[in-house]
C-alpha cells in the first residue's frame, strides 16, 4: 500500500525538479491531445515548437512576447513571495500603457530624446498608480487584494476602450477605434536588426537582475521572504505588514506598467481597444513555473513565450484556434501544482504490518 | 410606467440569477474551509458545454445538465489539486480559471454564431393574470424558479440539518472534525463539487436563458463578482441573494441610463458592476471583525489529515 505522508524537510531537489515535470507532463499531453483530433503528433509538435523559432526572425520574436511576460512576473513574484496577490497586472499592463502611450500622443510628432524616457515613467508611474487602489484598499480597509485587483483589470480596459473610441481616437483613421500611430521618437528601438525585438527585451534582462538582487541582497527582500513563509514569525520580529502590501503591489505594478508602455511602443505602435494577449494572467503561471525566482522565470517567460508563438502556428499550419495556448497554459499550472506536493510530501510504500511482525518472529 | 418598472425588475431578476447560482455554490465551499477562486473558469466552460450540447441535440435540459457535468468536472480538477494534492488553492483556483477560459474558448469556435431559442417561461395558470406581483413571481423561467428552491434548500441544509453543522464545523476546525472520526477530505470533496455544479447552473443560466448566445468569455467576470458577494454576504445565504440582485440591479441601470437622456459613453456605464463591487468590499471589510467572525476559520488553508 502507498501511503502519502509529510517530508520531515522539504525537498530541494523536488522544487527544482518540478516544473520540469510539469513541462515534459504537458508536452505528454499535447501529444495525446493531437492524436486524439487526428494529427500526427510529430506534425504538432513540430508546428508548436520548432516553425515558431527556425529562424532569427522567430527567435526574435520569442524575446519579443518573453519581454513583457517577464518584466510582469518579475515584478508579481515579489509580491507573492510575501503572499501579496497581485492579479491585477493585465489592468496595471493596460494603465501602463494608456499613460505612456498618452505620453506618446500628447508629443505627437515632437523630436526629442525625452520624450521615451518619459513614456517609461509615464508606464511606471500608470501601473503604479492603477496598483495603489488595491494597496490603498487592503491596508486602510483590510479590503480583499485578489477580488480588487482582479475587477480592476476589467475597469482598465474599459477605459482605455473609452480612450481610443472617443478622445483619442485617430482623426485621419475612418472611425476605426485606434490612436494615430507613434511617431518615430516615441517608438523603441530594435535591438537586433531584422527582427521585431526591441529595447524592452533589454528592460526585462534588467528587471531580472534588479529582481534577483531585491530578493536576495536587500532587507526588505528578505523580510517579504519571511512574511510569505511564516507571517507570525514577521510579526513577532516586527516587519510592517502594511509596507509589505505597498512594495509588493507597487513594484508589480510599475513592472506591469512598463510591460503595457512597450507593447503599445513596440510591436504595436499606437492604442488599441486591447493591448494585450493576457500577458498579465499568463505572468502570473510564468511566476509560478520560475519558482518566484528571477532566474527561472526568465527561463519560464522564454517557455511561455514558445507557448503562445506555438498557439499562432499552429493556427496557421494547422488550422488549430489560437485559445488551445490558454488550455496549455493552464494545464501546465495543473501539473506544476500537483508536483509540487511532493515538495513537502514522499509517497512511502507501508509493508503490511503482520507480515513484518511474523517475518521479525521466524527469525 | 409601471410596464418600465416590472420589465426593469424582470432583468434585474435576469441578471441577478447567474450571480445567485454561483454565489450559493461558493458559499457552500467556502463554509467547508475549502476558498475556490475558479468559479469565473467552472462558470464559463459550464455555459459552453451547455449550449454546445443543447445546440446540437436541439434540447435545452440536456444542455442544463450538460453544463452542470461541466462545471461539476472542473471542480473535480480543483478538487484533485487542492484536497488530494494539497496545492495552495488560491494558485489551483487561479489555474482553473486561466485553463477554463482558453476551454471554452476552443470548445465554443463552431457556435459562436448559433442561434438558440432560450428556455421558456413558464407562465403559472390563474397566478400569473394578477397585475404586478403576476408577471414578476409567476411567469418566470424555470432556472430561475430553481435558484429561489436552491437557495431554500441551501440555507435550510446549513442552518437546520446535522450535515450542514458538520460541513460548517468542518470549515471552523477541520482538525476537531478529523478526531471527531468525519472524514474532512471526502465532505470538503462534496462541498468543491456542488460549488462547480452550482457555477456550471449560473452558466447555463447563462448561455441558455439569459443572452440565450455562446459568445468567447461571456461571463465577464461575473465569477469573480460573485466571489466578491460571498464576502459581501458575510457567507451568509440570504444576504447572497440580496447582494446578487443588487448587482443584477447595477447591470441593468446601465442600459436603462441612456435611454433617461444621460449622455454618458457606454464603456464608462459598463465599468459600473466592477466599480461597485469595489466598493460593497470596501464597505463590508472595513469592518475587521465582521469578516473575523463570519469567514470560516480555515478557508484557505492547506489541511491534510497527517499533519
Amino acid at each position: 500500500m502507498i501511503r502519502i505522508e509529510p517530508r520531515p524537510q522539504p525537498s530541494r531537489l523536488m522544487s527544482y525538479l518540478s516544473p520540469l515535470i510539469a513541462v515534459a507532463l504537458t508536452l505528454v499531453t499535447g501529444i495525446i491531445f493531437s492524436g486524439l483530433v487526428g494529427m500526427n503528433p510529430l506534425d504538432a509538435f513540430h508546428a508548436f515548437f520548432i516553425a515558431p523559432i527556425d529562424d532569427l526572425y522567430g527567435l526574435g520574436e520569442l524575446g519579443v512576447k518573453a519581454a513583457p511576460l517577464m518584466l510582469i512576473a518579475v515584478g508579481l513574484a515579489i509580491g507573492f513571495r510575501s503572499n501579496v496577490w497581485n492579479i491585477g497586472a493585465e489592468g496595471q499592463l493596460t494603465a501602463g500603457a494608456i499613460v505612456g502611450g498618452g505620453l506618446a500622443l500628447l508629443f505627437y510628432q515632437v523630436d526629442g530624446v525625452w520624450v521615451l524616457p518619459l513614456m517609461v515613467l509615464g508606464g511606471a508611474v500608470g501601473g503604479m498608480a492603477w496598483a495603489s487602489i488595491p494597496a490603498l484598499l487592503k491596508t486602510r480597509f483590510n479590503t480583499n487584494e485578489i477580488l480588487v485587483s482582479l475587477m480592476l483589470n476589467y475597469v482598465a480596459i474599459f477605459l482605455l476602450s473609452y480612450l481610443v473610441h472617443d478622445p483619442w481616437r485617430d482623426p485621419d483613421g475612418f472611425n476605426f477605434p485606434e490612436s494615430r500611430l507613434f511617431s518615430d521618437a516615441a517608438m523603441l528601438p530594435v535591438v537586433l536588426e531584422d527582427t521585431r525585438l526591441h529595447l524592452g527585451s533589454v528592460f526585462a534582462l534588467i528587471a531580472v537582475v534588479l529582481g534577483w538582487v531585491f530578493v536576495r541582497k536587500s532587507f526588505v527582500g528578505f523580510q517579504m521572504q519571511v512574511a510569505g513563509l511564516a507571517d507570525s514569525a514577521a510579526l513577532y520580529a516586527g516587519f510592517r505588514r502594511r509596507r509589505m502590501v505597498w512594495i509588493g503591489l507597487l513594484v508589480g505594478g510599475a513592472m506591469a506598467g512598463i510591460a503595457g508602455l512597450c507593447e503599445v511602443a513596440g510591436p504595436i505602435g499606437q492604442l488599441l481597444p486591447s493591448v494585450s494577449p493576457g500577458y498579465g494572467y499568463a505572468a502570473i503561471i510564468v511566476a509560478f513555473v520560475g519558482r518566484l525566482h528571477p532566474v527561472g522565470i526568465l527561463l519560464a517567460s522564454l517557455l511561455m513565450s514558445l507557448l503562445y508563438l506555438g498557439g499562432e502556428s499552429a493556427q496557421m499550419e494547422l488550422g488549430l484556434p489560437s485559445a488551445i495556448t490558454g488550455v496549455f497554459q493552464g494545464v501546465l499550472l495543473f501539473y506544476l501544482l500537483a508536483a509540487d506536493m511532493f515538495i513537502n510530501f514522499r509517497l512511502h510504500v507501508v509493508t503490511p504490518t503482520v507480515g513484518a511482525a511474523s517475518g521479525k518472529a521466524a527469525s | 410606467m409601471t410596464e418600465t418598472v416590472i420589465g426593469i425588475l424582470l432583468a434585474t431578476l435576469g441578471a441577478g440569477t447567474p450571480l445567485v447560482f454561483a454565489a450559493l455554490g461558493e458559499l457552500v465551499t467556502e463554509k467547508s474551509g475549502v476558498l475556490n477562486l475558479g468559479v469565473e473558469g467552472m462558470m464559463i466552460v459550464g455555459a459552453v458545454c451547455g449550449f454546445a450540447v443543447a445546440a446540437e441535440s436541439g434540447n435545452l435540459w440536456l444542455g442544463v445538465m450538460a453544463s452542470v457535468l461541466a462545471g461539476t468536472g472542473m471542480a473535480l480538477v480543483f478538487g484533485v489539486l487542492t484536497l488530494t494534492f494539497q496545492s495552495n488553492q488560491v494558485a489551483a483556483g487561479l489555474a482553473l480559471t486561466i485553463f477554463g477560459i482558453g476551454l471554452s474558448a476552443y470548445i465554443g469556435l463552431d457556435y459562436t454564431s448559433v442561434a438558440l431559442t432560450g428556455i421558456a417561461n413558464i407562465h403559472i395558470p390563474v397566478l400569473s393574470d394578477i397585475p404586478v406581483a403576476g408577471p414578476l413571481l409567476f411567469s418566470l423561467d424555470p432556472l430561475l424558479y430553481c435558484s429561489f428552491l436552491m437557495f431554500a434548500a441551501i440555507a435550510y441544509f446549513l442552518y437546520r440539518t446535522k450535515a450542514g453543522l458538520l460541513l460548517r464545523a468542518i470549515g471552523e476546525s477541520p482538525e476537531s472534525a478529523v478526531s471527531l472520526g468525519y472524514p474532512v477530505i471526502a465532505i470538503r470533496y462534496l462541498a468543491v463539487l456542488f460549488g462547480g455544479a452550482m457555477a456550471g447552473l449560473a452558466g447555463a443560466y447563462l448561455a441558455l436563458v439569459y443572452t440565450p448566445l455562446w459568445v468567447e468569455a461571456m461571463t465577464a467576470g461575473r465569477g469573480w463578482i460573485a466571489l466578491a458577494l460571498v464576502v459581501f454576504a458575510t457567507w451568509r445565504p440570504g444576504r447572497v441573494m440580496v447582494g446578487a440582485y443588487l448587482f443584477g440591479g447595477v447591470t441593468i441601470i446601465q442600459f436603462h441610463v441612456q435611454g433617461f437622456g444621460v449622455d454618458i459613453p457606454s464603456q464608462l456605464l459598463s465599468m459600473l458592476p466592477y466599480l461597485a463591487t469595489i466598493v460593497v468590499l470596501v464597505l463590508i471589510s472595513r469592518d475587521i471583525n465582521a469578516i473575523r467572525l463570519n469567514a470560516p476559520a480555515s478557508l484557505g488553508k492547506a489541511y491534510h489529515p497527517s499533519v
